[in-house]
């Protein structure tokens, strides 16, 4: 294929003038994952809490949570983020509307990225929350009524510390899909490793070095999430078990 | 807001909304559908070669789609797609190709990775004495795969393919970043028009979630109905 590739373009000085273009894309990096991490305490936090409730004999609260999850799952990523972005200020009060929408840049599109990822991703977490909660045998939470437990004990010392460690192998996954689903951020203004690649694209008109750069590193970052991850599976392994996992799911 | 929520801007667009984007995003998401299922049922008998080569090579491939965001894929095939054309056609210059084979070129070497590894665990979910049994029948390996192990895995994954077909027809709003008009990008063109971002964007969520959610019900009504009793 005719392209003459000039890898050099990488050290040469990015038009911010903030330093080369690696160290511009590294910095994407750096937004890619401050993104990423902060939409993953949202994400686990609710999706923690709407997977429980979705598994209580309350019959309000399951019915509150299959509509949460069948929202945020049936809208596509990238509305969501517009949603977030242009429709939110607008429907806020004025003020408040306003003060969101004269947020300084990067601020502007972190934020509602932020918040948009979060929940997006608290929806799959709930689902595996609820799944690792339906795989444990009857018996368990049986045995914690046997116990003199009261349902919340049951579910903070039987159910919940089993039920976590059993989906730590999805929650892995979900926590790469954050990671990559962050690039959609770039829609709304966010400069993370996709939106810089992309930018140093159109200024330095070097196009697969930009995105062969770019996916380098997210390889390499896929890379030391699987070791941190395995390494953790590994400490709060539930003895006894052969391996945790689940069935072939949809995903992306 | 100038003024209260403008239904008319709507029912004015709706022609050009489901005329030009949702054909464009319903005819991506059907082409896509049907070679990612193509190429992942092949990339899935590739994984599962006892041939080193080949399982390694589809391996890398599965994982490597798997491990980038869709958004720089889509940046990449973009790019990528008038190379490749010109390296094909012997033509000096790379060529000219339109949104909609980018994407379409894009979703379905995308989604193939996805589409293979739910096809590799249907595979592998078929007991080994149904290939045993095709091969003491005397069928090669493409009859038995073809007449035994892939009807059954193929309806064992219904609806997981299904399903993931549903987050492909999701996912193909997100040719926005290439300017195409699909559902959502003639929306997005209306709604910078008119200035009326909150109607458009507000109507192009209901009518994905009423798609979507409908799907997904008629999904689980098929899982009962499909699901091989053992």
């Amino acid at each position: 294929m005719n392209y003459n590739w000039h890898w050099k373009v990488l050290l040469e000085t990015e038009p911010g003038g903030t330093g080369t273009y690696l160290n511009y894309l590294i910095v994407g990096l750096g937004w890619t994952l401050a993104t990423a991490l902060a939409a993953w305490v949202i994400a686990l936090a609710i999706g923690a809490l709407v997977g429980t409730l979705r598994t209580t004999p309350m019959k309000w609260a399951v019915r509150a949570g299959d509509l949460y999850v069948e929202i945020f799952r049936n809208v596509p990523l990238i509305v969501q983020m517009f949603l977030w972005f242009f429709v939110m200020p607008e429907l806020l009060p004025q003020a408040l509307g306003d003060w969101i929408k004269q947020m300084p840049p990067p601020w502007g599109s972190y934020v509602p990225a932020v918040l948009c990822l979060g929940i997006f991703t608290s929806v799959r977490v709930a689902e595996q929350v609820k799944a690792g909660i339906q795989s444990l045998p009857r018996g368990q939470r049986t045995a914690g009524t046997a116990m003199g437990l009261t349902q919340a004990q049951t579910y903070r010392y039987v159910i919940l510390p089993q039920s976590f460690r059993i989906i730590l192998p999805p929650l892995t996954s979900e926590f790469m899909n954050v990671i990559k689903n962050s690039s959609v951020a770039l829609t709304i203004g966010l400069l993370e490793l996709t939106g810089r690649a992309r930018a140093m694209q159109e200024f330095s008109f070097r196009v697969f070095e930009a995105f062969a750069t770019a996916t380098v590193i997210y390889l390499l970052t896929n890379l030391v999430v699987v070791l941190l991850m395995r390494a953790l599976e590994e400490k709060v392994r539930v003895p006894g078990l052969i391996a945790a996992g689940g069935a072939p799911q949809a995903g992306h | 807001m100038d003024s209260g929520f403008d239904f008319d801007v709507i029912q004015r667009s709706l022609p050009y909304l489901f005329k030009e984007g949702m054909t464009f995003t319903v005819t991506l998401t059907l082409l896509a559908m049907t070679g990612g299922i193509v190429f992942g049922t092949l990339l899935a008998m590739m994984r599962l070669s006892s041939f080193r080569p080949v399982s390694v090579l589809a391996g890398g491939y599965v994982n490597l789609m798997r491990s980038i965001p869709l958004v720089l894929v889509i940046f990449w095939f973009f790019f990528l797609v008038p190379y490749i054309g010109a390296w094909i056609l012997r033509e000096p210059n790379p060529v000219r190709v339109g949104t909609f084979w980018s994407a379409l070129i894009t979703f379905t070497m995308f989604e193939a990775a996805y589409y293979c590894e739910i096809m590799r665990a249907g595979i592998q979910s078929i007991p080994r004495g149904q290939v045993w049994s095709g091969y003491a029948l005397g069928l090669n390996y493409w009859q038995t795969m073809a007449q035994i192990v892939l009807p059954q895995a193929f309806r064992n994954m219904l609806p997981v393919l299904l399903t993931q077909t549903i987050i492909l027809f999701q996912d193909t709003s997100l040719v926005y970043v290439i300017s195409a008009t699909d559902f959502l990008g003639a929306a997005s063109k209306i709604a910078n028009r008119d200035y009326r971002l909150v109607e458009m964007y507000t109507f192009v969520a209901v009518v994905y979630f009423v798609v979507s959610y409908g799907l997904s019900v008629l999904v689980k009504h098929l899982q009962e109905r499909v699901a091989i009793i053992k």
